[in-house]
């Protein structure tokens, strides 16, 4: 790449791009010491690895724009806004949490940032997100829907009647693929016939790009470049997000269908060590500054830790709450 | 005899199917090379290989009319969807085609299928994958329901299931995987359909339960034994068909009953036994049938409030105490 990170972003959200992937890292972390602890219940699915899509799309969205996800959701939420803490405290199922502790790890949910939902049936947000768009159409409001999945969901029916749905309706969703290459434990070309899987849209005449997933700076261009291009036509646009999940797909797997040297080849492209490899090499941030910023991350994990221990648990009478309406 | 989980029970029924009928194929969502989300079909691809043991992308509907059709082709498949849950992405195969396409085609043709489906509550997995859903498949006619409580009855239902010639739902709750027992080791072991089973006399009040409720049932029939108040138990087995004979021949002799369902109560799989129960037993009930269910709300994910939706131990005691305190 020829340009320098200088010429593409101010050192501020550089380093803001920094920040927030290594406190998805450490908030990840964190919880799985906290699901071993027993304080974290059900299931834990864990972004580690896959921070440079979240930061990156999220920065290249406007805060207006809907945001959807699956039951990977921790990072998305987080970098769209909502406080680590209510996460946390969500995770331990207290009162305090971002839904009361209703919702869990996999239906995080903040209307006010525009966080439209995790949602833990795979496929379940395709249909939703282009609801949103085309309410967010009729109502004028100029927004975009950006709708997160992954690579395995792209075999519900809901993606293909979405997609389909999306461009017929001309409503401005923007897809974005996680492309981790795993469906729990069945790799992509297992389960997709066509395994490049940014070219399953052409089916739908919604054009479509592959992007590096371990690189914020790639993802944050690109979706800038697409939810532009979504805003002004009101049309539909597919992005294919390569990425990796270090960890198994929930807390409850090992991943043994996955060698380690497949595992090292994808570490050592994290995307927080190449940033920070890139950010020291122009001279941005000393490492000194790095380790700060490090520091400052796992003291807000930390505390939301400890937000979340103090808690109260929800009342019993808050089964019958929120039913209807 | 052997002592194994529900889990070995299930996975051995079919290891035994599979090697005595070589039509019998299995597949669905990491069930071959994972070995299944919840382990059970360990072994089974090494054994069978891909042929007859086959992964599947995530497309629950399709999964099951995939079946559906290979069954009308004379293969005799057992699909795996991952939860319960995911059944409702698949309810238009399920309903609108497995349960009709013998009815509707004047009996011309066959489909002989299952479907295995873990479910259930309690472990904190939050709305949309918590659910109980026995009295969807109830009521919709056209297939069979089954859902064992112990490991016997899951490897002796399932191969009756696999046997059998009509479309089988068979449910299996996630909570009872680890749960042991002694199982015949007979490969000709099988459990009927439509036959309940008495898992404990008793002469004061009968408890009606099915899947995991049987199980809590049973054990709240030992400590109210302690207390001197006598239960009989009853598993269901199957749901449909449905044992009623069995059910009002132990309230005719107990003149109380309780229903205990997982599901939420309303129009609930209890609220159509204990009508059952009253059309059956009218002249002889001391008290009016109670249930014990499930709350009426989605499951919420805190463990603290989430134990109150699902059926409890203490529940079960104290509902018999009420029962047996009906001022009739
Ligand atoms: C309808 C439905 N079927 C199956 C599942 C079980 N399940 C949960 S996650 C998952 C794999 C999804 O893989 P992918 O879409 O690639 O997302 P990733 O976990 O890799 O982020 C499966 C099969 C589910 N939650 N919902
Ligand atoms: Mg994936």
């Amino acid at each position: 790449m020829a340009e320098t990170l200088r010429e593409l972003l101010s050192e501020d959200e550089l380093l803001r791009f920094y920040e927030q992937m290594v406190l998805c890292r450490e908030f990840e972390e964190s919880c799985a010491e906290q699901y071993s602890k027993g304080h974290i219940t059900g299931f834990l699915h864990l972004y580690s690895g896959q921070e440079a899509v979240a930061v990156g799309c999220t920065a290249g969205l406007q805060q207006k724009d809907y945001i959807l996800s699956a039951y990977r959701d921790h990072a998305q939420a987080i970098v769209r806004g909502a406080e680590p803490k209510k996460v946390m405290a969500e995770l331990f199922g207290k009162a305090t949490g971002l839904c009361k502790g209703k919702g869990g790890s996999m239906h995080l949910f903040a209307p006010e940032l525009n966080f439209m939902g995790g949602y833990a049936i795979v496929g379940g947000q395709f249909p939703i997100a282009t609801g949103l768009a085309w309410g967010s159409q009729l109502l004028e409001e100029d927004r975009v829907t950006a709708c997160f999945f992954g690579d395995g969901s792209m075999n519900q029916g809901t993606f293909h009647e979405s997609l389909n749905w999306s461009r017929l309706w001309d409503l401005p969703v923007l897809f974005v693929c996680e492309n981790n290459f795993y469906g729990i434990g069945t790799e992509v070309h297992r389960a997709s016939a066509q395994a490049a899987l940014h070219r399953r849209t052409c089916g739908y005449d919604i054009p479509s790009e592959k992007v590096d997933g371990m690189d914020v700076i790639a993802m944050y261009q690109a979706t800038k470049r697409a939810a532009e291009w979504v805003r002004e036509r009101q049309r539909p646009y597919f992005i294919e997000a390569v990425t990796y999940r270090f960890r198994g797909h929930s807390m409850s797997d090992p991943a043994k269908y996955r060698s380690s040297s497949e595992t090292d080849v994808w570490k050592s492209r994290d995307p927080i060590i190449n940033l920070s490899r890139r950010l020291l090499e122009e001279g941005i941030a000393t490492q000194e500054q790095l380790d700060d910023i490090a520091k400052r991350c796992l003291a807000q994990v930390e505390e939301s830790v400890r937000f979340a221990e103090e808690s109260p648990w929800p009342e019993d009478a808050a089964v019958w709450e929120d039913i209807h309406v | 005899m052997s002592e194994m989980t529900y889990r070995d029970a299930i996975n051995l029924a079919l290891k035994e199917e599979m090697r005595r009928d070589k039509t019998v194929v299995t597949y669905g969502e990491d069930v071959a090379l994972y070995e299944g989300a919840f382990k059970v079909t360990r072994g089974l691809l090494s054994e069978f290989g891909e042929l007859r043991v086959r992964d599947c992308p995530i497309s629950e509907n399709t999964i099951v009319g995939v079946a559906v059709g290979a069954a009308m082709a004379g293969v005799r498949p057992v699909a795996e969807l991952m939860t319960v849950n995911f059944a409702l992405l698949a309810m238009d195969q399920i309903v609108n085609h497995m349960a009709k396409v013998r009815y509707m085609f004047g009996g011309q043709t066959k489909v002989p299928m299952v479907i295995r489906m873990p479910g259930g509550g309690g472990s904190q997995l939050g709305a949309q994958h918590s659910q109980s859903l026995e009295s969807y498949f109830m009521h919709c006619p056209g297939m069979l329901v089954a859902y064992p409580a112990t490991p016997a009855d899951a490897k002796g239902l399932l191969k009756t299931s696999i046997r059998d010639d009509n479309p089988v739902i068979f449910l299996e709750h996630e909570l009872l995987y680890n749960s042991k027992g002694e199982v015949p080791e007979d490969p000709e072991f099988l459990v009927p359909f439509g036959k309940a089973a008495v898992m404990s006399e008793g002469e004061q009040v009968t408890l009606v339960g099915y899947g995991r409720m049987a199980i809590l049932a049973l054990q709240a029939a030992r400590q109210l034994e302690k207390e001197g108040i006598s239960c009989e138990v009853i598993d269901l087995r199957t749901l449909v068909p449905l044992d009623m004979e069995t059910v009002l021949a132990s309230v005719r002799k107990t003149g109380r009953a309780m229903v205990i369902e997982e599901c939420w109560k309303s129009a609930g799989l209890g609220g159509d036994i204990a009508s059952r129960i009253y059309e059956g037993c009218f002249d002889t009930l001391l008290a009016p049938v109670r249930r014990i269910s499930g709350l009426d709300v989605p499951m919420p994910y805190s463990r603290k409030i989430e134990k109150l939706c699902i059926p409890q131990l203490e529940g079960i005691v104290q509902g018999v105490h009420d029962l047996l305190n009906e001022p009739y």
